[in-house]
């Protein structure tokens, strides 16, 4: 039974996450920009990127099927739904049950096929390179992402993400050595599939070193800033997932409006260290060959599993 | 003399560089330039010229190189038949240019490769722009031109056309790559969309407003250039410019292999993915370019040499200003050296990538800094040292591995010596005139013009009329030499480490389209 508080808290979540995305990307570019001696185009610039993107006519290839023309949108729905089943907030989601960690993996693999097939559909070049080499990293970065979800979800005995922050966030506080190793394990795999350095570049110019930059060449406009915040949302809820996982405490519980109340601040404190931890990341490394990206991702993998040993050796 | 065991009659050229001229006849081109190649001899350049004013046929012009000196060499064609025998067999790098020289003039190597390479759709087969009759602004009727690429063929071999419309501010060139998976099997280049028809443009201009003209062939290098034109004026002239305008002309080149070495060792950084390196390089590139604008009136130093010296002097102040620039460069540039020779993952970029053998190089004639990293030892600031470069004890920098590593290191090193040579030149320089007055009339006569760019050797040809106005002038760029190399360079590569590559060579696409 849906109560009015939680579906409320809901909707709050997923339009929070829309609002915010924009601004956390903002912030890792900013921080980017400090961090290599400049100024910054400011926290907002995504913000004046979508309206610029928005007011645009977009502009379709002849031969554009309609898939081409689906995926935006179907880019951002898949985005929102992950949103709406990481809790952000507070764990009282009345999604939370229709989805799991493992559905969650599935909603971003819907989102790559979706964006590959789009890719490839106006029959460019730099389209299907970048379409094959994001499956590359894909099919990488999934495993390694569910082994580290895996290990969480054997702390908690249950794969329902609202749980495992329930169990962690309002329980006794343990350390768990795990953790640690899937964290790094996480983390890895957030630059990858966010198209962050080492693995890609998301602010070159190359077309011929572009991973996800190359599949959305031919978009534009709409299509191109739904796109981009698609982009911008997965990397929140990315983050999200991190917190979720990581460093839960200060997420609500259910019905607690008080600590829904300081649930805010304790994110954006949250996501603005993450930010930077990840400009700083992105600042001190090159991009790998693009050949590396298995290694990184067979070490992320590897992590992960290690996690799970340790798991099993020392907290079962 | 240089040259002296070749079969033809050589005089020489006065001047700042050693040079020689000789007529031959195209019986005994390719003995000549067997002869010129056996001796460790190079090409640098080969285009033509039409004398159906002067009642004769066409002329084909080659300089040649050796360490020693240079030999422009003159070859008259007739002008129902003119055709000479191919000299891509013994020189690699003849081949683009008597595909261009075809296309401009009609005059042939009988070479088997019968496709154009600055023609495009701007005018027909049948017409030759550079023929004299036509007057410099005439347009043709325009063509369509499929261009035929040379196509791979096998199991999961697919080409991916890149520009000549690119993603960045650049310059336009087409790249066909012909990969199997992300290995590049070929690449092959397209060029000549930047042709402007300067060859064209140059004649009939007075003397004097040539090394404008010159100045702007390639923009990065607009030092190299003017500074060869005027080499070559002061050559046909009879003049010598005054020794302090010479050190200043020295001083600008320097500043100008620096500014733009300093502005590569940036975007190699950014290339491989370090945003860092950019920054902090573009940093340093600024504050020369506008030191460069303060002293000279100029970022790129444009236009600050003229026939006979330089434009602008330089008081104590401004000498003072380049000393202590150039040890906040010396110092800044070696931090950062240190920062990328220790960054694992820039190197891991670097290394091994875009591998150039030395055999290939020497094979392909590769010239300049590419060359240098290669092994090519080919700098004509420490060995044909035209003034002021005898006074200055240049010393070569070479690599023998020819990957990214090899030309970025050389850069590094480059700069170092560039800084040590503005020490020198700052510390040296006498008092005196900065420029020699030109005679008020001059008579025809030829002369050539050689400088050590950033990149590599600017060559200029340069006839004058007996009116003072330019008869012909030929600026040659040394990408023309090393394009070709580009290819050889990324074979077996991976398609997404070709703009790091193409970045370490980082050929002038506008030096060689003219």
């Amino acid at each position: 039974m849906i109560s009015w508080s939680g579906l409320v808290a809901q909707l709050t979540e997923i339009l929070l996450a829309v609002l915010l995305a924009p601004i956390l990307l903002g912030w890792v570019n900013q921080c980017r920009a400090w961090l290599q001696n400049k100024s910054g185009p400011g926290i907002l610039q995504p913000y004046r990127t979508l309206r610029k993107l928005f007011e645009k006519e977009a502009v379709l290839a002849h031969g554009a099927s309609p898939l081409f023309r689906a995926t935006p949108y179907v880019l951002f729905a898949c985005m929102c739904l992950a949103a709406a089943i990481v809790p952000i907030l507070g764990t009282d989601l009345p999604f939370s049950p229709a989805a799991d960690a493992i559905a969650l993996v599935g909603i971003f693999a819907l989102a790559r096929v979706f964006i590959s097939l789009a890719a490839m559909d106006i029959g460019t070049a730099f389209g299907s390179l970048g379409a094959r080499r994001e499956m590359m990293v894909g099919f990488l970065a999934e495993p390694a992402l569910l082994m580290t979800l895996f290990t969480a979800s054997l702390i908690s005995q249950s794969t329902s993400l609202a749980t495992i922050v329930q169990h962690r966030a309002q329980a006794e506080f343990v350390i768990y050595p795990s953790l640690a190793f899937a964290g790094i394990a996480f983390t890895m795999v957030s630059l990858a599939e966010n198209a962050r350095i080492p693995v890609d570049n998301p602010t070159t110019h190359l077309e011929l070193t572009m991973i996800h930059e190359a599949m959305v060449l031919e978009y534009s406009g709409r299509h191109l800033a739904l796109i981009e915040l698609s982009s911008a949302l997965k990397l929140f809820v990315y983050s999200c997932i991190g917190i979720a996982l990581f460093f839960p405490f200060g997420i609500a519980a259910g019905g607690d409006s008080v600590g829904l109340m300081l649930a805010l601040p304790a994110l954006v404190a949250k996501l603005a260290v993450g930010g930077f931890a990840m400009a700083l990341i992105e600042t001190l490394s090159a991009k790998m060959r693009i050949f590396r990206a298995p290694e990184f991702l067979g070490t992320a993998f590897l992590l992960a599993v290690l996690a799970m040993l340790i798991h099993f050796l020392l907290e079962a | 003399m240089a040259f002296d065991s070749l079969p033809v009659e050589l005089s020489e050229l006065p001047g700042a560089v050693p040079a020689w001229q000789a007529q031959a006849g195209t019986a005994d081109l390719q003995n000549i330039c067997q002869a010129v190649k056996n001796q460790g001899g190079r090409l640098i350049a080969l285009w033509g010229t039409d004398e159906q004013d002067r009642g004769e046929g066409y002329t084909l012009h080659l300089s040649l190189a050796k360490a020693e000196g240079l030999l422009w060499l003159r070859c008259a064609l007739p002008v129902d038949q003119p055709k000479y025998p191919d000299l891509s067999p013994i020189f690699y790098n003849a081949h683009r240019m008597q595909r261009a020289a075809r296309d401009l003039l009609g005059i042939d190597a009988d070479a088997a490769d019968r496709r154009p390479w600055l023609r495009h759709a701007a005018w027909r087969d049948s017409d030759r722009p550079l023929h004299r009759a036509h007057a410099a602004g005439k347009t043709f009727e325009a063509q369509d031109s499929e261009y035929a690429f040379v196509s791979v063929t096998g199991d999961g071999v697919h080409e991916i056309p890149v520009g000549p419309v690119h993603a960045g501010t650049i310059e336009p060139g087409h790249f066909r790559f012909s990969i199997v998976g992300e290995k590049v099997l070929r690449l092959e280049d397209r060029l000549g969309y930047t042709h402007k028809g300067i060859d064209k443009r140059f004649q009939g201009m007075p003397l004097a407003d040539g090394a404008k003209l010159a100045g702007r062939v390639s923009g990065d290098s607009t030092v190299a250039y003017a500074w060869a034109y005027c080499m070559a004026l002061e050559s046909v002239a009879g003049i010598t410019p005054p020794g302090r305008a010479l050190m200043l002309r020295a001083l600008m080149l320097e500043r100008e292999r620096i500014a733009n070495h300093l502005g590569d060792l940036g975007y190699l950084g950014n290339d491989g993915g370090l945003g860092f390196g950019l920054a902090q390089f573009m940093r340093l590139k600024e504050d020369v370019l506008r030191l460069n604008a303060k002293l000279f009136g100029h970022r790129y130093l444009m236009d600050c040499i003229v026939p006979g010296g330089v434009a602008c002097d330089l008081g104590q102040a401004g000498f003072e200003a380049i000393n202590i620039e150039c040890d906040t460069l010396m110092h800044d540039v070696r931090l950062l050296k240190d920062i990328y020779d220790d960054h694992a993952g820039l190197q891991d970029r670097f290394l091994t990538c875009g591998r150039l053998t030395p055999n290939t190089a020497g094979k392909l004639g590769v010239i300049g800094l590419a060359g240098r990293a290669s092994g090519q030892a080919w700098d004509l600031r420490a060995q044909a040292r035209p003034a002021p470069y005898d006074l200055l004890d240049a010393r070569m920098k070479t690599h023998k591995n020819g990957d990214v590593a090899a030309r970025v290191n050389l850069r590094f090193e480059e700069i170092f010596e560039s800084l040590r040579l503005l020490h020198v030149l700052v510390e040296r320089i006498a008092p005196g005139d900065i420029a020699a007055p030109l005679p008020a009339t001059m008579s025809a006569g030829i002369g050539l013009g050689w400088a050590e760019g950033w990149r590599g050797e600017s060559v200029v040809a340069l006839e004058s009329g007996a009116d003072g106005r330019i008869r012909s002038c030929h600026a040659h760029d040394p990408s023309w030499q090393n394009w070709p190399a580009l290819a050889f360079a990324v074979n077996g590569n991976i398609v997404p480490d070709f703009p790091l590559i193409n970045k370490s060579f980082n050929l002038s696409y506008s030096g060689c389209d003219l």
